[in-house]
């Protein structure tokens, strides 16, 4: 019984610890363009930033 | 072949600059990229030949002025928020952000590569907008501001409400099922009355406010159609789900034996789970129609009284006021040429594939495209009173004739709700003045005919099918725009096909005749020099022919150089005896020589013949509807063995004809492209276009099909039929489900157990069922 008692916390948590993260995500926007995600890992060996290096850039291709 | 470095498209020889690129814009949007140090961008990218080669427009950017449509930001910074055109993959994403993010003053660009829209942010007075949107459109994309607030974020901001809903709901579902199973397995075994009350008491903690949380949508709309006066499946959904959760909250508190929290809380899980997916699938069809649509607006170029131009919207243009037309735009306005001479291309509007010849005086009609010189056209009609707008009315007055078609689950529901209601009331009074039981157990038993009957599988039968049906289309290229599209599609008996565009690929090609290879490199080499349609498709038969120098082109009338005259008949001089035949033709007239006849014809589409044949095998009966001249239409209807055709008709006809097939009890589909058959696809029983259509077409039509494949039709077809059988069987399922329990409910034998097991068992097998369809 201890047990239980310790354990049914425990996996409420843990699944509300999911819920949140769940709708953090989706408040932050995450969802909002799953094709371009998908695709953007390919390319962010330089993220987009203001007046990026340009010399950086060309030295490495 | 060489091609473009920057386009990509085949270079044209002696029109090439330095054997690299196809125009000076090409080779400068090349070096800007390079410049940035951003050429990384031609290795990774993978052109789409569905997609506008990107080549970038004269004086695009000086259409628009961006600077009204800024917005100030939070944080002192400008927003601008514009729809992007021509995205080819992941590269022009990549190659757009890099390029924007790399001018001074940009604090954020982000393109959203699902719905094409991009975000633009800056420093107040750091940037100019124009110059920013310049750096994008100079590289050949198209961009058009819109406002966020308008375009579909009531729809996203709904669809993240079910999101949500759902992700509470299935968090809910998961852990009341937990302690679900654990009675469950107790009951067999030794778990006191204490246990019990406590794991209900637990489950009530989390189901409780997650039904009042996820239950959310079903109870508004549930409480609108009973204000209505009318009832529809969120009825008895609210009605289960509420009656379920009291009821197993009455049994908590006097420590009962059986609750139906998880029955209450996995009932909202599933049926959440099919309206996302119903939302999702027609969102994007619905964000890819707006997207087409707003690219649409674009403005007219105003000569004013001091030479100065100007650009306007075209329902803002005064009648009179001139109006310049560049060679490739398409006309904004209704009027006639005042000064010029070019050839225009009215397929939109007529259905006629050839080109008209426009010298002043002709009338032209917004909508037709400029081909080969400049114009100058004085407006005789703008904004409402156009032919283009006269044809937006028809097609308006043709939708509201078009009967609300009531979707089948619609129409299922509105004889479900009262039997199950009335199934549940006779349960209780059969229980309490027949039998003899007390109020509360009969209460409780007909609580649980309530719960059981709870259209779960049969909310999920129709949306599952939907969203795998258009998801297997859409991979296909094939995008449903209305929500009731594919249940209409199952029903039709009866085919119309526009000609030009449609069946045809609306482009001419080269006829054999009696030429010989010499005249046609002659003419080819000629020809390679012009944009008209005819002249092209020359050229394209011909390309290794090498261009002839100095060539002068004579806008309406035809090609010189070198003494050779390639074009009209009267043009080259050829005298009345020689005589071609009909159809589109060019003459090449040298000294000393018979002139020498080219006869071309819009050509089919590739697999036309064989969507005909298999739409006839298909029993459906197929019908030519076109605005063309009786003998083009007639030499395509015999070649593709379409038995019944039309030539000449009018936007109206076609709408007459459709409404004499219907009210003859037919099921017709229209598929057509031009704005002449825009009104006809209103008035349809449902309707498709290609996606090389016009943008009232689009509109109009019910599905888009992209690609050169007229096979989509058939296929379209098929889904609708194998989608609409599913439905059937579907229905099918969740009914008989309905008789096994139903009875069992009536009598009493109903725990939770029971209850969950029926519920889930029959939610899965109508989803597994509806899969099927994705497979071929």
């Amino acid at each position: 019984m201890t047990n239980l008692l310790m354990l049914i916390p425990v996996a409420l948590l843990l699944g509300l610890f999911g819920l949140l993260a769940f709708l953090w995500a989706l408040k932050s926007g995450q969802f909002e363009d799953l094709d371009g995600s998908a695709h953007r890992i390919l390319f962010d060996d330089d993220p987009p930033q203001p007046k990026a290096d340009v010399n950086k850039d060309s030295d490495k291709t | 072949m060489a091609s473009c470095r920057h386009c990509g498209q085949g270079l044209i020889p002696g029109k090439e600059i330095g054997g690299q690129y196809c125009c000076a814009g090409c080779q400068a949007a090349h070096d800007l990229v390079e410049g940035l140090g951003l050429d990384q961008y031609y290795q990774r990218r993978s052109l789409d030949p569905a997609q506008r080669p990107l080549v970038p427009e004269e004086d695009d950017a000086a259409r628009v002025d961006f600077t009204q449509h800024a917005k100030p930001g939070q944080k002192g910074d400008q927003v601008l928020y514009l729809m992007v055109e021509g995205l080819h993959c992941a590269a022009c994403v990549w190659l757009i952000e890099n390029v924007l993010a790399r001018q001074p003053g940009v604090t954020h660009a982000r393109l959203n590569m699902t719905t094409r829209r991009l975000e633009l942010r800056w420093i107040d007075g750091a940037a100019d907008p124009n110059l920013l949107v310049h750096s994008v459109t100079q590289l050949g994309y198209r961009l058009v501001p819109y406002d966020p607030a308008r375009i579909g974020d009531a729809v996203s901001a709904h669809e993240k409400e079910l999101l949500k809903c759902m992700a509470v709901a299935g968090f809910a579902a998961g852990n009341v099922m937990l302690f679900s199973v654990s009675i469950w397995a107790g009951q067999a075994d030794y778990m006191g009355w204490a246990t019990r009350t406590f794991l209900h008491w637990l489950s009530a903690l989390i189901a409780l406010p997650a039904v009042v949380y996820s239950g959310r949508p079903f109870f508004k709309s549930a409480y609108e159609a009973l204000s209505a006066k009318r009832t529809n499946m969120d009825v008895p959904i609210s009605l289960g789900v509420l009656l379920a959760t009291g009821m197993s909250l009455w049994e908590t508190v006097r420590a009962g034996e059986h609750a139906y929290f998880d029955a209450a809380i996995s009932l909202l899980f599933f049926l959440l789970i099919g309206r996302y997916l119903d939302s999702r699938a027609r969102g994007r069809a619905r964000s890819a129609a707006s997207h087409l649509i707003a690219l649409g607006a674009r403005s007219v170029t105003v000569l004013l009284a001091d030479g100065a131009r100007k650009l306007l919207p075209p329902q803002q243009v005064a009648t009179g006021s001139i109006v310049l037309v560049a060679p490739g735009e398409r006309i904004g306005i209704d009027g006639k040429v005042s000064e010029g001479v070019s050839d225009l291309d009215a397929s939109l509007i007529s259905g006629e594939t050839l080109p008209i010849q426009a010298k002043p005086g002709t009338p032209v009609f917004a909508g037709m495209l400029n081909l080969s010189a400049a114009l100058r056209l004085e407006v005789t009609a703008a904004g409402e009173a156009t032919l283009l707008a006269e044809i937006v009315r028809l097609m308006e007055n043709a939708e509201q004739g078009r009967a609300r078609y009531a979707a089948i689950a619609d129409r299922v529901a509105r004889w479900y709700a009262p039997v199950v209601h009335t199934a549940a009331l006779g349960t209780f009074l059969f229980w309490t003045l027949i039998l003899g039981t007390a109020w509360q157990p009969a209460l409780m038993i007909a609580v649980s005919v309530l719960i059981i009957t709870c259209p779960c599988a049969l909310a999920l039968a129709v949306p599952v099918v939907q969203v795998v049906a258009s998801g297997r289309l859409m991979r296909q290229g094939i995008l449903m725009k209305s929500a009731t599209a594919l249940e209409r599609l199952a029903q039709v008996d009866h085919i119309l096909f526009d000609k030009t565009g449609t069946l045809t690929l609306g482009r001419p090609e080269l006829l054999p005749g009696d030429w010989t290879a010499a005249d046609l490199a002659l003419a080819a080499s000629l020809a390679v020099s012009s944009r008209h349609p005819l002249a092209r498709a020359l050229a394209r038969r011909c390309p290794e022919a090498a261009p002839m120098r100095e060539v002068t082109e004579l806008a309406g009338l035809g090609l010189e150089g070198d003494g050779v005259r390639l074009g009209r008949r009267a043009w080259c001089q050829v005298s009345d005896e020689l005589d071609g035949g009909e159809g589109p033709e060019l003459w090449l007239a040298r000294t000393g020589r018979q002139p020498v006849r080219f006869a071309f014809e819009d050509s089919p589409r590739l697999d036309s013949k064989e969507t005909v044949n298999a739409l006839t095998k298909m029993k459906y009966s197929l019908e030519l509807l076109s605005g063309d001249r009786a003998f083009a239409v007639e030499s395509l209807a015999n070649r593709l063995g379409v038995a019944k055709w039309r030539a000449l008709c009018l936007p109206a006809d076609k709408v007459a004809r459709l409404e004499e097939l219907k009210q003859a009890g037919h099921k017709p589909l229209m598929v057509g492209d031009g704005l002449n058959d825009a009104p006809a696809l209103s008035a349809a029983f449902v309707s498709m276009s290609p996606s090389t259509a016009v943008d009232v077409s689009q509109t109009a039509a019910d599905v888009i099909f992209q690609g050169d494949r007229l096979m989509s039709v058939a296929e379209t077809l098929r889904v609708a039929k194998k989608s609409n059988m599913l439905v059937k069987q579907n229905f099918g399922l969740a009914l008989a489900y309905n008789l096994v329990t139903v009875p069992l409910a009536m009598a009493g034998h109903v725990t939770p157990l029971i209850a969950a097991i029926a519920m889930s068992s029959s939610s899965v097998v109508v989803i597994v069922n509806a899969l099927r369809l994705g497979r071929r």
